[in-house]
């Protein structure tokens, strides 16, 4: 059955960087070459899977395995609940050597059943990984079983590490909502005006900037899949006018098969920078209006947009003499980034190269058009080869995610986090003027200047 | 002394202590100079230990993984081993590569040790390359565990047997000891430790050596591999030395192995915190010295029996409750309970020969979840980083000890050994028990002293 589910998944019609590939290729998966043994870096299905449906935060989350897949992991994100916590609780079966010998289905079973008792959540969602994987633990059924026993909705999330990548795992975890949860419960009410977003997952609370804004247009967030999530919301997702799907691929098979299932239209929309936010939120506004809520809501996005574009360029300008001619390497691994580009360059500075890692042949062409012939376009840039740049002063500031995080400093170069473990929320217009805050802040840090300083015994011996 | 309580028949964990046996002999292989730490399994598994060390150290770590896949591991992953350690080989050109398997290898049952021979006979460019084998399955304890497996592997693999040299005659380096540091020891305590080591004009070997390679330093060039740590040349050399110190029981194997191997005799510490351990310490580097304890580290004795006298009024009869692993659960705890605390509540990740003495009424094999349920009413909670929600929970102060400790800087610099560090140590909780205090209000006041002086003399009797 996983099997099944993974050749689906694989084939994602919608997916253009998918649609683009030969038949040989689409069979080995979303990372773009098979990885190699001694040189592979990410995170394994499971990963993915947890990131996508964790940040329901009602929810209970057990991981049945041994102790590294949780153990090592669990609460290491920083995506926010206005309200339960429980999502943060780390659960896992532990399977020790007798489990393995004997199998854990029945430990797993007792685990649900404990987890029930003791925190009555809405909802248990029961993560696979390897090792009971490979002895043959029957997660589906016992899920089934346990579901049946405890009268409660106990989720199979059959996503085991070596199936694949973290972005497959995403696709999995989107599986999971739609084989057992959207659509098994009806909303109170509904309006014309209900949305829902998908795969935005609320880290350091990005999905709060954005929130007001739907507020004042009277756009309702029926079910945030999965940022700041609650399981019964989730349930009721079917019932949306529009979809959006933020940013990645991460979540495309849910949209699909939604639009599929309940006509529920979607578009891929970002909420970086000014310009990708104003315009997620007409799309939004259109679709919507296309699906019969009253017209005037245009005319009241076009209001919004206006006034606060013009109120994020008012509040950027400071930035401007500080930030104008300093350059910018920008290493994201997937978000694209435009908008992000766009803003920086209106500050003045200078990009001087971007990866296109997870990019489309389109995006690369645009990303060209924006940056000029001078910039460079990375697929993946070593780390021996990203400190030599650095080093080198071929850059003032590095965006990056984590894993670039040492290179850079190491190098004595400024450095902004945009990793999902990041603790500075940068979505919507606000975000845009906190990122440029950010930026100014570390390239004027009065550190830099004196750590470049000689030691006392340099140029002395 | 204590009365341990283990549920093998718990089903769930809740909030786990434990972090996995991979991610302690991978911590091991850090210390090594020059030293690429490699898991055999799935790449997800390496992506999550590498995150959690990143964010503990503040450091680039390289870890690498033989990238697993289903299929593969069904077939058996030999030729992904083969073809991971050539192309770190080639790449990263590392001289030792420590190799560790994780629960999906050593569940499907490979053998690794024939298998490594056969691919050094087919690859005769990997003759200066020492590959390290630590089996680590998931299943099988935590941290400090695989940590203690890896070491006993870096002994029986790279010291060689007999006398150190070939010539089969080469005397002992007068001078010369070995440290088997245990995983409860930062970088800070090993630097502390040389220190004092070398102020008897010894020259000691630390294997394995995190404050060489996880110390924060700025290399000022890019390094694919570890820089700083036990050199492969101090490794061959160990049998040479006159004396072994073994800082924690989960050292006493990679001690023992080097024993027989060289026949360097041994001594093992439990841990190096507070009075009594030290003097014992440097008793001990007296002996094998010839030499008197110099007058910097009698100084430093007298400010931590200075340390004690101004401290102890805010330690006595305070409840303490601790969850760490085993041996830094016995160092913490006698250290605690040496200064008038009583162990309320201690719960550890694994068995282990050192429970027994834990001084406690009250020891669970367990998780986080079960130090949240039992230390209610106590002033002081001990604990790794992913305590600090129970703590803010329970409003109980929170010493944050162990590993994972990613919300604080200088998790790695942090000493707690020696005179010194074991004085600073009195001085960093006794502050926080003194922010703390019971406030002063009428009848409760009184009351809540009488309880908890009870408890503690009640609790005192039963484990003594
Ligand atoms: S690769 Fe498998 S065993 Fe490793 S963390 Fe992922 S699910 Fe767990």
């Amino acid at each position: 059955m996983l099997k099944q589910k993974l050749q689906d998944v694989l084939n994602e019609p919608a997916c253009a960087t998918n649609q683009a590939k030969t038949t040989q290729d689409r069979r080995k998966g979303c990372s773009a070459k098979a990885l190699v043994p001694g040189a592979a870096a990410g995170g394994c299905a499971f990963d993915g899977a947890k990131v996508a449906l964790q940040p329901i935060a009602d929810a209970a989350h057990l991981v049945h395995g041994p102790i590294a897949c949780e153990g090592n992991s669990w609460d290491s994100r920083h995506a926010a609940s206005s309200g339960p916590q429980l999502y943060r609780t780390g659960l896992t079966t532990d399977l020790q050597e007798l489990d393995i010998i004997h199998g854990g289905e029945k430990k797993l079973f007792r685990a649900i059943g404990d987890v029930i008792a003791r925190f009555d959540p809405p909802a248990v969602f029961v993560y696979q990984t390897c090792v009971p994987a490979l002895i043959g633990d029957d997660l589906v059924k016992v899920c089934a079983l346990a579901a049946a026993r405890f009268d409660k909705p106990v989720i199979p999330v059959n996503a085991p590490g070596f199936v694949g990548t973290k972005n497959l795992g995403n696709k999995l975890g989107g599986e999971a909502l739609l084989d057992y949860v959207i659509g098994t419960r009806e909303p109170q009410h509904t309006t014309p005006y209900d949305i829902n977003v998908l795969g935005e997952y609320n880290v350091a609370g990005e999905l709060w900037q954005v929130t007001p804004l739907f507020e004042r247009l009277g756009i309702r967030l029926l079910a945030s899949i999965t940022g700041d999530g609650r399981y019964h919301d989730v349930c009721c997702a079917h019932r949306a006018r529009v979809n959006m799907m933020v940013c990645s691929q991460a979540l495309i098979n849910l949209a699909r098969k939604m639009e599929e299932r309940w006509d529920i239209p979607y578009f891929e929309g970002s909420f970086y920078g000014i310009g990708d936010t104003s315009s997620a939120l007409r799309t939004i506004a259109e679709m919507l209006v296309a699906r019969g809520a009253p017209a005037e809501l245009l005319a009241r996005t076009d209001a919004l947009i206006a006034q606060e574009e013009a109120e994020a360029w008012s509040r950027l300008v400071q930035y401007r003499p500080a930030l104008a001619g300093k350059r910018v390497l920008l290493y994201t691994g997937g978000v694209k980034s435009w908008s992000v580009i766009s803003a920086l360059q209106e500050m003045g500075m200078i990009v001087i190269g971007t990866s296109v890692r997870k990019s489309t042949d389109s995006d690369k062409q645009r990303a060209r058009e924006l940056l000029g012939p001078d910039a460079q376009l990375f697929d993946q840039i070593p780390a021996r080869e990203m400190y030599r740049m650095l080093e080198a002063g071929e850059a003032d500031i590095l965006i990056s995610g984590g894993r670039t995080q040492f290179t850079a400093l190491k190098a004595r170069v400024p450095w902004l986090d945009i990793n999902q473990e990041r603790h500075h929320a940068y979505a919507g217009y606000d975000g845009m003027v906190e990122m440029v805050r950010q930026i100014h802040r570390e390239l004027t840090n009065p550190i830099w200047s004196q750590i470049r300083a000689p030691a006392p015994w340099e140029g002395q011996e | 002394m204590a009365a341990i309580i283990d549920h093998p028949r718990k089903a769930v964990a809740i909030n786990p202590l434990k972090t996995s046996a991979p991610l302690g002999a991978a911590l091991a292989f850090l210390g090594l100079d020059a030293c690429q730490p490699l898991f055999h399994g799935s790449q997800g598994c390496t992506a999550f230990a590498l995150v959690l060390m990143v964010r503990h150290f503040r450091e680039a770590i390289p870890l690498q993984t033989t990238a697993m896949t289903e299929i593969s591991t069904i077939l058996g992953g030999a030729d992904h081993v083969e073809q991971a350690i050539g192309t770190i080989h080639q790449r990263a050109k590392p001289r030792i590569i420590g190799l560790c398997t994780t629960g999906l290898t050593e569940t499907r049952g490979e053998d690794m040790a024939g298998d490594l021979k056969l691919m050094k006979a087919r690859h005769p460019e990997w003759q200066d390359l020492s590959v390290v084998f630590a089996p680590t399955p998931d299943y099988i304890g935590g941290l400090q565990e695989g940590w203690a497996i890896a070491v006993t592997a870096m002994i029986t693999s790279l010291v060689p047997e007999g006398p150190a040299t070939p010539a089969g005659c080469a005397p002992a380096v007068r001078d010369q000891i070995n440290v088997l540091a245990g995983s409860h020891l930062t970088p800070g305590d090993l630097e502390a430790l040389r220190e004092i080591i070398e102020s008897f004009g010894l020259t000691p070997i630390i294997l394995p050596d995190l404050s060489g390679s996880l110390d924060g330093h700025v290399p000022g060039r890019y390094i694919p591999h570890t820089l700083g740590g036990t050199r492969l040349e101090e490794i061959r050399a160990m049998g040479r030395s006159i004396h072994t110190l073994a800082i924690g029981d989960h050292m006493r194997a990679a001690a023992e192995a080097l024993a027989q191997r060289t026949g360097v005799p041994f001594t093992l510490f439990d841990h190096l915190t507070g009075l009594a351990a030290n003097d014992r310490l440097v008793t001990l580097l007296s002996e094998v010295s010839g030499r008197t304890a110099p007058p910097l580290l009698r100084r430093r004795r007298s400010q931590l029996v200075d340390a004690m006298l101004d401290g102890h009024f805010y330690f006595a009869g305070q409840r303490v409750a601790i969850a760490a692993e085993p041996d830094l659960l016995l160092a913490l705890s006698e250290f605690l309970t040496g200064l008038g605390c009583t162990l309320s509540t201690a719960v550890t990740s694994a068995p282990s020969p050192v429970l027994n003495r834990i001084p406690t009424n009250r020891l669970i094999i367990g998780d986080l979840d079960d130090l949240e349920r039992e230390a209610t009413g106590c002033g002081l909670l001990i604990t790794h980083a992913q305590g600090a929600e129970i703590a803010k929970r329970m409003g109980i102060p929170l010493f944050r000890a162990g590993f994972p400790l990613f919300d604080r800087l200088g998790a790695a610099h942090r000493i707690t050994v020696g005179y010194r560090g074991s004085r600073d140590l009195i001085f960093e909780i006794g502050n926080i028990f003194m922010d703390h205090r019971a406030e002063h209000a009428p009848g409760h006041h009184q009351r809540h002293q009488e309880d908890d002086d009870e408890y503690s003399i009640g609790s005192q009797a039963a484990a003594g």
